[in-house]
């Protein structure tokens, strides 16, 4: 119990509309260990969204808990930063502004410090004055990343984070959140519906089932980092996985 | 080279338009020899007549006065009231029907409550004023509470910020192009209202100008004359309210 980071026990969700009832999600349970990464594949329109969107305690579940440190989880907190699809960086604020964002009091020491010590590391130096219609799609995601990463949050959650990004700069911020990821140990959630992202970075993988969805297996991945998708092992795994989402 | 044939294109053709239309002017009021209606010379000279003595710039100063005050008044009311009503919905069902119901009530429909309750001093176009332009500054300002993206709101409530910081660094700065818009509309209106209730009521203003310039001897020559400085000013009024969407922090709202 003591080194599990998040506990998700029994969760059950419908969206009701004048149709009726629509089951979402039916009874999904599993743990991250502390320092864990866990990806989520499934078909797109199975809810994945919508678990995640409950675990981070931005919505409500029908059923079940999802307990953080032990504790049940009731709302979102700075414990757990969500980086989603389309991205959360204020437009109306600087690089410089937006990482400080969610740094409160004086409990963090030098804030332009700690701004300037992740901006170096997701590689915005000399854009923290910019703004962000100014920065490519790329270049916003390592904004919305080192945002999260100021707060020092325990957990990354992360919905389909670089999915909106062209392939090259996709494959390139995956890479680079990796070696972010070897510097800091987060616990991250990862949805995606890229098998190849998830065997690439999650310790690992659970497929899920369509609508209304359940988990319909687990696969760890022990492969040493950093990873080749190209290898026997992965490619292995890689079909194993699709077979079970139906592919 | 490039860029000056640009700008070039931009002017010209509404500059032809322009000259096409005083040279029409001109050729009518000549072939019917009006004795009444001006030559666009005797207006250029009805409105050097007015510059001279000094009463013009008197009543332009009356009359921004005037826009001004009430104007000031309305942005002081509207905003933070759009921004309460945008943001508790209570307040929104509340308060939205009555203001929907105020708001397409013409301002001129007013003008008689106005000196009922405020004489024909300086006080009753500034409460006409202020009646026409705060509410599509309130309407805009709770649109652009409503339409603010849930995803910065979530946002915020993750890294579990103050009430302050939410206000001042996420829902301010995101209704602040709407808050521009309605500044904008406010002042459109403003402008057009000051000239009519001061055509009714008052002894200045450039809408009094107009009346009296009628009513002393037919002097349609400053009558017209009134009516393009009015409209320039509109202009320029305008043109100085768009100068704020160049702000830096709302730029976003303008590039795609």
């Amino acid at each position: 119990m003591s080194d599990k980071k998040i506990v998700v026990d029994g969760l059950t969700k419908s969206f009701f509309s004048n149709q009726g009832a629509l089951p979402v999600i039916n009874g999904v349970s599993f743990s991250v260990d502390d320092g864990e990464f866990v990806a989520i594949v499934g078909p797109s329109g199975c809810g994945k969204s919508t678990l995640m969107n409950i675990i981070a305690g931005f919505e409500r579940q029908d059923f079940g808990w999802v307990k953080v440190d032990g504790v049940e989880r009731v709302g979102p907190s700075a414990k757990g930063i969500m980086i989603s699809q389309h991205g959360s960086v204020f437009p109306w604020l600087t690089v410089q502004q937006n990482l400080i964002f969610g740094l409160k009091g004086n409990g963090h020491g030098d804030k332009g410090a700690l701004a300037k010590h992740y901006a170096a590391m997701v590689g915005l130096k000399g854009f923290e004055a910019a703004y962000p219609h100014e920065l490519s799609g790329g270049m916003l995601k390592r904004v919305e990343l080192a945002r999260a990463l100021v707060v020092k949050p325990e957990i990354l959650y992360m919905d389909e984070p670089f999915s909106a990004l062209d392939a090259l700069t996709s494959l390139r911020m995956r890479t680079e959140l990796q070696r972010i990821l070897d510097e800091e140990r987060h616990t991250v959630l990862l949805i995606t519906h890229d098998v190849e992202e998830a065997i690439y970075m999650a310790d690992s993988i659970i497929a899920l089932s369509p609508r209304p969805t359940t988990i319909r297996n687990t696969f760890r991945v022990s492969l040493p980092h950093p990873r080749k998708i190209s290898s026997p092992e992965a490619q292995g795994l890689r079909e194993a996985i699709l077979r079970e989402l139906g592919l | 080279m490039r860029a000056s044939s640009a700008t070039l294109t931009k002017i010209v053709p509404p500059t032809v338009v322009i000259l096409l239309l005083i040279a029409m002017w001109w050729i009518v009021v000549v072939k019917n020899d009006s004795a009444i209606f001006p030559t666009p010379w005797q207006v250029v000279a009805g409105i050097f007549e007015l510059g001279q003595d000094g009463t013009l710039a008197e009543h332009i100063g009356a009359s921004l006065f005037r826009v001004g005050t009430g104007f000031g008044l309305a942005f002081l009311v509207a905003v933070p009231l759009g921004l309460w009503m945008g943001w508790v919905s209570g307040a929104f069902r509340t308060l939205n029907p009555i203001f929907q119901m105020l708001r397409p009530i013409s301002p001129i429909a007013w003008i008689p409550i106005a000196i009922l309750w405020f004489g024909v001093g300086d006080l009753s176009p500034i409460f006409l004023i202020f009646i026409s332009s705060v509410f599509p500054m309130i309407v805009q300002t709770t649109a652009g509470v409503h339409m603010i993206d849930r995803r910065y709101l979530r946002a915020a409530a993750n890294f579990g910020v103050s009430r302050w910081v939410l206000f001042s660094r996420v829902v301010i700065p995101a209704v602040l192009p709407e808050i521009i818009v309605g500044i904008r509309i406010g002042i459109g209106v403003a402008w057009l209202v000051v000239v009519a209730a001061e055509m009714i009521a008052l002894r200045s203003g450039l809408g009094y100008l107009i009346i009296d310039s009628r009513n002393a001897g037919n002097r349609y020559d400053l009558v017209i004359a009134s009516m393009i400085i009015i409209g320039a000013i509109g202009l320029l009024l305008d043109g100085t309210t768009r100068l704020l969407e160049r702000l830096k922090t709302v730029k976003w709202r303008y590039v795609r």
